[in-house]
């Protein structure tokens, strides 16, 4: 049993009794570091009051509603492009398609705050050419939430498209021959082959992209350096907040437990969702 | 299919090459806006028109963010951080991998259960209570205080388990009647055999920490123990306002995983694919 010592011994250590604290932890009005006294359900009970935390849950779904389905659609789309290549041009192009995803967000975040900069930046004469007026558009709350999901959308794109690619290399080329021999337009060849057969694929993407996206917090939080962050807070940025900037773990832990419930409900749901919708004919 | 039809398929068919020809270069651009900017002189970064070129090269913002910035020594927390996540996480998960592929004992199932469990857990939740664990144990600014926490990556056993479960058990019955060691036949059998995993998985590993932020932005809180990532968004009283600047210490720390990514191509792509579920 020494082959699985070393893993037991770290998964104990920061995977389990994190765990288990964390949910001790919810139950008490302790500081950050330092013990607290038992306070019963208080820390919850607390939270349908809390504005702040509305805040975060209603622009966390926000956020969601921003990325996965978009997101997912703009994958699929250069996936399908992508696919069409060959060869050297396909490697090329995909690189070009990948490499953002591979950056650190820091770096993402100098890239589009360099890019969108309200003096200089080359995307406000983008704005110019259509007319609309500059904005500072990290700073303005109305657009936080689209621009940091078009970052992010950016940014994470790469990933879904690998997927995508794995997926379409999948079907089998003789479906789309005798597809051509039966005179079918482009749009029938993707409705009745390309989209049923990838559903499954399509929808683990959809998944990933789902439970990632609820846990969003590092563009939201440098985004919002110099700007609004309690209009632009999220789940992950309150429990920080609270913990680190507040010093209350206790109501922290609260708001973690609640983030946690809802990741493991919706990995659940969508788990038995794909499940079905993988069996109709 | 008649002629017209044909030509008419294969227009389309060029139409959507040059379009995402087209589209896969306006989605790098910011990339290298970021880049040509970052090697501009001051004056000319702060240009009110667009220049895709620069009139001059200056690396004065390199040098700038390497001498008046920590730069130097975030490169070597970022290094051995992420080598040390890797390191650790590859060699855990490949013999607890081993031990539920191929041996049968009581906390077997029980122990697979947790593995796919933490694969639901989001680590942000545990931020807390992984930070008072390492303020607990005085690990709080230290590399160890950054890779423990880190080393929570259940898909690397799960993608192991898939391989070794795929070795052919007349390997495994040979070993035994020589009498191999289960460390043995580890080490000689189901090691080398998967060098391609263990290179892709280390890999990405390796990128996926030297990219984190959230945990090594919170168990650090002097500047010369950041890494990288961490460290180039939080010294924006060092750059004042120079964008140009900070877009140099932005590609620096952009530089490694870029060029781990062009220079290993294929395994990044196998091993993100793995990882997904979806076989490569």
């Amino acid at each position: 049993m020494a082959l699985i010592a070393p893993f037991l011994a770290v998964y104990t250590l920061i995977f389990i009794y994190p765990t288990i604290q964390l949910f001790l932890l919810s139950f008490t009005d302790a500081p950050l570091i330092g013990a607290g006294e038992y306070v019963g359900v208080e820390n919850y009970a607390r939270l349908p009051e809390d504005r702040r935390f509305h805040t975060a849950l209603s622009n966390t779904a926000y956020f969601v509603a921003l990325t996965v389905v978009p997101g997912t659609a703009v994958a699929l789309a250069i996936a399908l492009g992508v696919s069409r290549l060959n060869g050297r041009l396909q490697a090329l192009i995909l690189a070009l398609f990948f490499l953002p995803y591979i950056l650190p967000v820091s770096v993402i975040y100098r890239l589009w705050d360099w890019t969108m900069n309200f003096q200089f930046g080359i995307a406000m004469h983008v704005f110019d050419l259509l007319g609309i007026q500059r904005v500072p558009v990290f700073k303005v709350t109305g657009w936080f939430m689209p621009m940091v999901a078009f970052v992010t959308i950016w940014w994470t794109c790469g990933f879904s498209i690998l997927l995508f690619l794995a997926g379409l290399r999948a079907i089998p080329a003789e479906i789309y021959e005798a597809a051509q021999l039966d005179n079918a337009s482009r749009w029938r060849t993707f409705r009745r082959i390309t989209w049923p057969l990838l559903w499954p694929v399509t929808a683990l993407v959809l998944t990933i992209q789902l439970i990632s996206q609820l846990k969003i917090f590092d563009q939201v939080y440098l985004f919002s350096e110099g700007g609004r962050p309690n209009d632009n807070m999220v789940m992950v940025y309150y429990i920080f907040q609270r913990a680190f900037e507040r010093d209350q773990g206790g109501r922290a832990a609260a708001i973690a437990v609640v983030l946690f419930l809802i990741v493991i409900v919706v990995s659940v749901l969508n788990f038995q969702l794909t499940r079905i919708s993988g069996r109709r004919p | 299919m008649n002629a017209a039809a044909l030509k008419r398929l294969n227009a389309g068919a060029a139409i959507i090459t040059v379009l995402t020809v087209i589209c896969a270069v306006i989605w790098a651009f910011p990339i290298y806006w970021g880049i040509v900017s970052s090697l501009k002189p001051d004056d000319e970064v702060v240009r009110p028109y667009i220049e895709l070129w620069p009139d001059t090269f200056t690396l004065e913002h390199y040098i700038f963010a390497l001498t008046e910035t920590q730069i130097g020594i975030w490169y070597i927390n970022s290094i051995a951080t992420a080598v040390g996540v890797t390191v650790l996480t590859i060699g855990t998960s490949i013999f607890c991998a081993y031990a539920i592929s191929q041996l049968r004992f009581p906390l077997r199932q029980p122990l697979w259960w947790l593995i796919l469990a933490s694969f639901m857990v989001p680590t942000q939740v545990l931020i807390i209570n992984h930070f008072v664990l390492m303020a607990e144990m005085r690990l709080l600014n230290s590399w160890a205080g950054i890779i423990l926490p880190q080393l929570i990556h259940p898909v690397v056993v799960i993608v192991y388990k898939q391989f070794f479960d795929q070795v052919p058990r007349d390997f495994r019955e040979a070993a035994i009647m020589d009498n191999a060691s289960e460390w043995r036949m580890l080490f000689r059998i189901y090691i080398p055999m998967n060098w391609g995993v263990t290179t892709a998985l280390s890999i990405v590993t390796f990128i996926w920490t030297w990219n984190a932020f959230l945990w090594p932005f919170l168990a650090v809180t002097r500047t010369e123990m950041m890494t990288i990532t961490v460290g180039i968004t939080q010294t924006n009283d060092a750059f004042g306002v120079y964008y140009a600047s900070e877009l140099a210490a932005a590609v620096l720390a952009g530089l490694p995983v870029a060029l781990a990514y062009l220079l290993f191509q294929r395994k990044v792509t196998q091993a993100i694919t793995l990882s997904a579920g979806i076989k490569g």
